[in-house]
């Protein structure tokens, strides 16, 4: 059980709302599929969360938001890694989000976006699948 | 990056490669026993700090505090959290971070969160890995903060100079206090949440404790204080920060050479003997053999002394 690489996934809840069910609902779930998750709790500006992402050196980052302030926030956490050189870690979003502004995100470095209704199983087979190391 | 880029990058404290250093030393990844090497000669110069205590007492939250409180006094501060990895999916909730996050966007403070990862001494295997690392990149002090423990989770003793116990009012009773193990470990001791009723009592029963000790009785030797705070708020934590600086001048040379040696030599056997371990289930046949004598002991045809011997002698052979 300790040996060799574990799957480490910062969850991360940008923006000014102050809805975290659905945040813990995915951490755990990460969790009992064996991941490493690092919360670090509501409110963080994407400054702080690609600073802790870099710190933990996750492979994913797991942005969730219910504010409707995702069409700045999560582009914002793309690009500060971007900047940073960093191209190796999957950012991934969820939240209530119209499937309109999906194709924007995407653009901006979003890899996938989940709404309520996916199951846990997806989300956990998507990383498992789709981590860049 | 390539190892050497980031051994060397990780000693100039460049947040990503001290990052990745840590992960390359968990993880244990190609190479990672030759970058162990080069980093170990700079190690040796960071005043490493553990805090310990139960559950909900407050270590992050003191943890925190002491961050900031050193940044005042203008040190760099490392910092290794630990969280305990389930038994059952081998996945981990890291959440001490969550108290701590008013430090990211501030380079002169790292912060770190590990699971224990099957480890049950309260710290995981690789936190004195993260704690070299965060010691050679030239961190001034390196808190690591342990997972919440119960009566016997001292391994923080080995790894630390000076070891920081909070309790807080209301846990137990006093033979809690007397029994062996946490209580004999603490430098210092800190009463969290001192707004709580029971405060005279826990300070009371940790003084009978410490009077009850051997140590005490020695001239010259350090008797732990007991200090009061509200991490919360953040008072108190100044004189904690204080008194980790007089067990260390305390320690001195020599002292901190002794515990210094301490680790060294717990570490270098635990190393050892997994070596040993690695060394036995490697040999042809080791695992069948195990098996069998586990079903032999389990049959209660065998006793596990017996089995163990004969493993040990398959080793050796």
């Amino acid at each position: 059980m300790d040996e060799g690489r574990k799957i480490r996934v910062l969850v991360a809840k940008p923006g000014l709302d102050g809805h975290d069910r659905g945040a813990k609902v995915i951490a755990r779930a990460l969790r009992d599929a064996g991941m490493e998750v690092i919360y670090t709790g509501l409110r963080q500006t994407p400054e702080q969360i690609v600073a802790a992402a870099i710190q933990e050196d996750v492979d994913v980052v797991a942005l969730s938001s219910l504010s409707g302030a995702h069409g700045y926030l999560f582009p914002k956490v793309a690009k500060l890694l971007k900047e940073r050189g960093i191209d190796d870690v999957l950012v991934i979003g969820g939240g209530v989000i119209p499937e309109d502004d999906f194709p924007e995100l995407k653009a901006a470095g979003i890899a996938e976006v989940f709404t309520p209704g996916t199951s846990t199983a997806e989300v956990i087979d998507y990383i498992r699948e789709h981590i860049k190391r | 990056m390539a190892l050497e880029d980031i051994v060397r990058r990780a000693l100039a404290r460049e947040v990503r490669a001290v990052s990745r250093l840590i992960s390359i030393i968990e993880d244990r990844l190609e190479g990672f026993e030759r970058a162990y090497a080069e980093i170990y000669p700079h190690t040796g110069r960071a005043h490493i700090i553990g805090i310990t205590g139960p559950p909900g007492s407050g270590k992050s939250t003191l943890v925190d505090k002491l961050a900031m409180e050193y940044r005042k006094r203008g040190l760099t501060v490392g910092v290794v959290a630990v969280d305990p990895t389930s038994p059952f999916s081998g996945g981990a909730l890291l959440g001490d971070r969550l108290r701590m996050q008013r430090h990211v966007l501030d380079d002169g403070v790292f912060i770190r969160s590990m699971g224990t990862r099957g480890r049950l001494g309260g710290l995981s295997r690789a936190t004195s890995g993260a704690v070299d690392v965060l010691d050679a990149a030239g961190y001034d002090v390196v808190l690591i903060e342990t997972v919440g423990v119960g009566q016997s989770e001292v391994e923080i003793a080995s790894l630390a100079d000076t070891v920081v116990l909070i309790q807080v009012p209301g846990l137990g009773d006093d033979i809690q206090v007397i029994k062996a193990g946490i209580m004999e470990i603490g430098d210092l001791f800190v009463v969290n949440k001192k707004d709580r009723p029971g405060v005279e009592r826990v300070m009371a029963e940790i003084r009978t404790a410490l009077e009850l000790s051997e140590m005490s009785c020695v001239e010259g030797s350090w008797v732990p204080p007991i200090l009061l705070t509200m991490a919360e708020t953040g008072e108190g934590v100044a004189e904690v920060v204080d008194a980790c600086g007089e067990h260390l001048k305390h320690l001195g040379e020599e002292g901190l050479a002794e515990r210094r040696l301490r680790r060294a030599r717990a570490e270098t056997m635990e190393i050892a003997s997994q070596r040993i371990w690695q060394g036995l289930s490697e040999r042809p046949g080791a695992s069948e053999e195990a098996q069998r004598l586990a079903e032999a002991v389990a049959a209660r045809k065998a006793d596990p002394y017996s089995a163990a011997a004969a493993l040990y002698r398959l080793l050796v052979q």
